[in-house]
């Protein structure tokens, strides 16, 4: 099991939780999961490619990852807003 | 009383004011987001907005009081597994047909609900269109950003795209022919494809006592055509510059048309420093400009294609539009007189009135 880490808009349509222990061996095999068990997320991280959206980075133990980024038990991996959002 | 629903870089802005008098700003949703339209369906009273999230993607929004609740609509999404995404949807409009609304966005895409804009689906016509392929986006990408009705004929349905030119349908959007004849992009070499797709118009509007009849503002050219959009007419050679992306018409007059002519493509702000609303009311054989109480000097303003909005018809049409620089404008005699609603709003994108 890894810990997704989700806050604000993300967090709220992750039924109200900001921690979720999921199985995977990947960050987007994790990140799928999450949207399964919980359908309201379905296209905020992930567009309809199965990429992570431009402007959206996910860390693995602190150090920044992407889709295909293999995860392990016990590793916590944050999804955060980047900075580069802001530019419209 | 009025309202307006103001979409800008960072909210949605609702106006309320009476016709004619003083506006305020009743409320403020999506603060910071990018609203790129907003519109309520006059039908259900429902209100619409899209909001371009730069974090989280493209969404359409519903709400039966803005200042209230939003609800995330489903479905506004492209075949999953593919090569592309949706980047924005540009536009919404509601159908003819009872409890249909359709949407337009970016690349080049429609969907469609029939349960009064809480899901949606794709055309996949349009979508799958063997032409799609040589689409070219325009500046602001490759935006479906006008979808025509036709009064009382539900499957007739006219959309543009920036820069893919203009599309018919007339069984629901079953299959989709172009009705391009005429348009004269100056942008492309004179010797080339002999029917270009790479046309980029800026907004099309339908003359709904004469729905045979629209007009068009192409990226250098303002046109109409009298058999349904299958062929076009040049009629902008009068006005100070044919350059510009709104356009607005009386329904009352199959005869009238507005615009607001921007210098040119290389500077795309009122000419003179002076902002004024352009009319014709003989269907583009002379134009009239209307600036009584716009600013008549050092005034370089930019008003984008969904920026200018009509309620009513008529003599007591009202008439208004917000420019990049986050002034809104509004007019109650059919755009004879004009008054500013807002000054300092961030720059707006898109408004409807109801």
């Amino acid at each position: 099991m890894a810990l997704l880490c989700v806050r604000g808009p993300l967090k709220k349509l992750a039924g109200g939780e900001g921690r979720h222990e999921l199985d995977g061996g990947t960050v987007g095999e994790l990140l799928e999961r999450l949207e399964d068990r919980h359908p309201e997320l379905r296209g905020w991280i992930l567009d309809e490619r199965g990429r992570i959206r431009r402007h959206i980075n996910v860390y693995v133990n602190g150090d920044q990852g992407e889709g295909r980024t293999p995860v392990g038990e016990g590793d916590r991996i944050d999804v955060l807003p980047a900075i580069s959002g802001g530019e419209r | 009383m009025t309202e307006l629903l103001v979409g800008t870089k960072k909210g949605l802005f609702v106006l309320e004011g009476e016709t004619g008098g003083e506006f305020r700003i009743a409320t403020r949703a999506f603060a910071g987001e990018p609203v790129d339209y907003a519109v309520r369906d006059t039908r259900t009273g429902r209100a619409f907005a899209t909001a371009t999230n730069p974090f989280y993607g493209p969404k359409i929004w519903f709400a039966d009081d803005p200042g209230g609740e939003w609800t995330q609509a489903q479905g506004v999404e492209l075949p999953s597994g593919g090569e592309a995404a949706l980047e924005r949807i540009w536009v919404i409009a509601p159908a003819e047909a009872a409890g249909r609304l359709y949407a337009g966005g970016d690349p080049g895409v429609l969907f469609q609900s029939d349960d009064g804009g809480e899901t949606w689906e794709l055309n996949q016509a349009l979508w799958n269109h063997p032409t799609r392929p040589r689409w070219q986006p325009g500046g602001g990408g490759l935006c479906l950003h006008s979808i025509v009705t036709w009064p009382g004929q539900p499957e007739r349905l006219t959309v543009a795209i920036s820069a893919a030119g203009v599309w018919h349908t007339e069984d629901g959007g079953e299959s989709w022919r172009t009705g391009n004849e005429g348009l004269m992009p100056r942008y492309l070499p004179e010797a080339g494809d002999a029917q270009p797709l790479a046309l980029c118009v800026h907004h099309i509007e339908r003359a709904p006592r004469r729905p045979d009849r629209l007009f068009l503002q192409f990226h250098g050219g303002v046109y109409r055509s009298d058999d349904a959009g299958r062929s076009w007419e040049e009629i902008g050679r009068p006005l100070p510059s044919d350059f510009g992306f709104p356009l607005a018409v009386d329904p009352a007059d199959p005869d009238s048309a507005f615009v607001i002519p921007l210098v040119a493509d290389m500077d795309r702000t009122t000419p003179e420093g002076r902002v004024r609303v352009y009319e014709t009311r003989d269907a583009g054989s002379t134009w009239e400009p209307r600036g009584d109480g716009l600013p008549s000097a050092d005034a370089y303003l930019t008003v984008l294609r969904l920026a200018l909005a009509r309620r009513g018809e008529g003599e007591t049409m009202e008439l208004y539009f917000g420019s990049t620089t986050g002034e809104v404008f509004g007019s109650a005699d059919a755009g004879g007189s004009w008054r500013t609603l807002a000054a300092l709003l961030p720059p707006v994108f898109a408004v409807t009135a109801a």
